[in-house]
């Protein structure tokens, strides 16, 4: 039985999307979760997964191919009745891999998986390494590459298995990051389209979404004192930001408030399985993108930081997951350092929830009778009145606000 | 090692954390923050990248004294 890979949507703003290339190849086993493809669209270049374990079968769309939220990409294999079926798939002989390494892969696709799960990752966009293959390179690489009209197999790569890096297409074109002309890589992050799918979801959810709006403010003294203690102490690398703080004390709060956690599909609200906080983050010359954190409140404040750092990092450089797009089922927005006092956010539809969170500044605090400084953050909640109400929404905001008052709990 | 070296390593370093930047030209004397919109997690990694590359200590209280990249190269010469 063979079924069929579909382009995934990745948002209710995605209407279609570009193959940029094929990660695996004909007669690879796939794992549930494992990356097949990379795709590009107004989000960038985004690496989509498969859903469930199964054998890459035959390719139904070509690299360049622009295609609609679920059209077939590739015919998938049953996993279990694969070896017998690859020689049907009617694949050329020089895509077929011989059944030696695909066998040799599976090692270190668990190992790369692992990886993930630690929130490290293991070069870029792994493919297998045939000659046949589209080349290996950083998502940065084969942007510059292609903002400087450089074929990647023209260039030498020395990153892991031979991966062209960024310092490859530097050497290649004979520039270095400090001497070459302003003309910002961004090949494959197309910031205008970014802002049509910023201004179709967001429009749809003016349209449709019956927001309401609660602001609290909330005294971050506590939390800031501790983090500064607990920074002193250690290198930089593993320092927290008051952000991460910020998304465990929204993701520890919501255990109690499940309708603020989850889906509007059709009017109706799905709650949620786990709590992955869509993080959003902005992009330098505009835009933005709030990819999943993933059991957020599950996690280790080090750990958190860690994934985060990671996210950040992978919205702004590409290789951003597809399930990261789709998989969010709250958003959190800060300001960060360099803002304005609150943020009214608007619902990323289909959630139903949006926390903001704007700069953070010393004001006047009455405390015990007196008026003293205290270090304040305003914390904002829109949320979706078909699913929720003022009063609840209100006992969330004022326990993220608790939670905060006790940092070492996060 | 030079300030100019130092100022360098600056650089790379700041490119290295902020590909999205390889390409611009940033004077030494801009403030990084209000205009290449550095944000308080590219500033972590350029001091985490900083510490791994020169070995300096960078406390968190001397993170405002990096506005720019001539007054980066000023606070990492005199701290190593």
């Amino acid at each position: 039985m063979s079924r069929l890979y579909r382009m995934p949507s990745l948002g209710s703003d995605m209407e279609a999307g570009t193959l940029i290339e094929w990660v695996r190849q004909p007669g690879d086993r796939l794992a549930k979760g494992d990356v097949i493809a990379v795709i590009e669209t107004q989000k960038g270049a985004i690496e989509v997964e498969v859903f469930h374990d199964a054998v890459m079968g035959r390719p139904l769309i070509q690299v360049g191919d622009k295609v609609p939220v679920g059209s077939p990409m590739a015919e998938l294999e049953d996993a279990s009745a694969a070896p017998a079926l690859r020689p049907a798939t009617g694949i050329p002989a020089t895509h077929a891999p011989e059944p030696g390494p695909a066998v040799a892969e599976a090692g270190t696709r668990t190992s790369e998986r692992i990886a993930d799960q630690a929130g490290h990752r293991i070069g870029h966009r792994a493919g297998t390494g045939t000659a046949a293959q589209r080349r290996r390179a950083s998502p940065a690489a084969r942007r510059l590459a292609d903002a400087r009209g450089i074929a990647l197999d023209a260039i030498e790569g020395s990153g892991p298995r031979g991966a062209v890096v960024l310092a490859d297409v530097h050497a290649a074109t004979g520039t270095t990051p400090t001497t070459e002309a302003a003309s910002p890589p961004r090949g494959h992050l197309d910031l205008a389209a970014m802002r049509q799918a910023i201004a179709a979801a967001m429009s749809r959810s003016k349209r449709e979404i019956p927001h309401y709006y609660l602001s609290h403010d909330i005294d971050l003294t506590a939390a800031t004192d501790w983090l500064t203690a607990r920074n002193a102490q250690l290198p930089p690398d593993q320092r927290l930001l008051l952000g991460a703080l910020l998304i465990k004390a929204v993701a520890l709060s919501l255990d109690k408030f499940p309708e603020l956690n989850g889906f509007d599909r059709d009017g109706h609200f799905e709650p949620a399985q786990g709590v992955h906080i869509g993080c959003a983050t902005a992009i330098r010359g505009g835009g933005l993108v709030a990819p999943a954190l993933h059991d957020a409140d599950q996690l280790q404040l080090p750990t958190l930081m860690t994934r985060l750092r990671d996210l950040v990092g992978r919205v702004r450089s590409g290789g951003l997951r597809a399930s990261e797009l789709s998989d969010p089922t709250i958003t959190v927005s800060s300001l960060g350092e360099r803002g304005v006092d609150r943020l009214y956010g608007i619902i990323y539809p289909p959630q139903v929830a949006i926390v903001g969170f704007g700069t953070p500044a010393l004001r006047p605090w009455v405390q015990d009778g007196q008026v003293v400084p205290r270090n304040i953050v305003t914390a904002t909640l829109s949320a979706d009145h078909r699913h929720s109400d003022g009063h609840r929404g209100a006992l969330f905001l004022a326990r993220v606000g608790q939670r905060l008052q006790e940092p070492d709990t996060l | 090692m030079t300030r100019d070296e130092i100022k360098t390593i600056a650089l790379q370093e700041l490119i290295g954390v902020a590909a999205d930047l390889a390409g611009e030209t940033i004077p030494g004397d801009a403030q990084l923050r209000d205009e290449f919109d550095l944000d308080s997690m590219d500033i972590l990694n350029w001091v985490s990248a900083l510490h791994k590359r020169l070995g300096v200590d960078i406390p968190e209280l001397d993170y405002p004294r990096l506005v720019s990249l001539d007054a980066t190269a000023d606070y990492l010469l005199e701290r190593l």
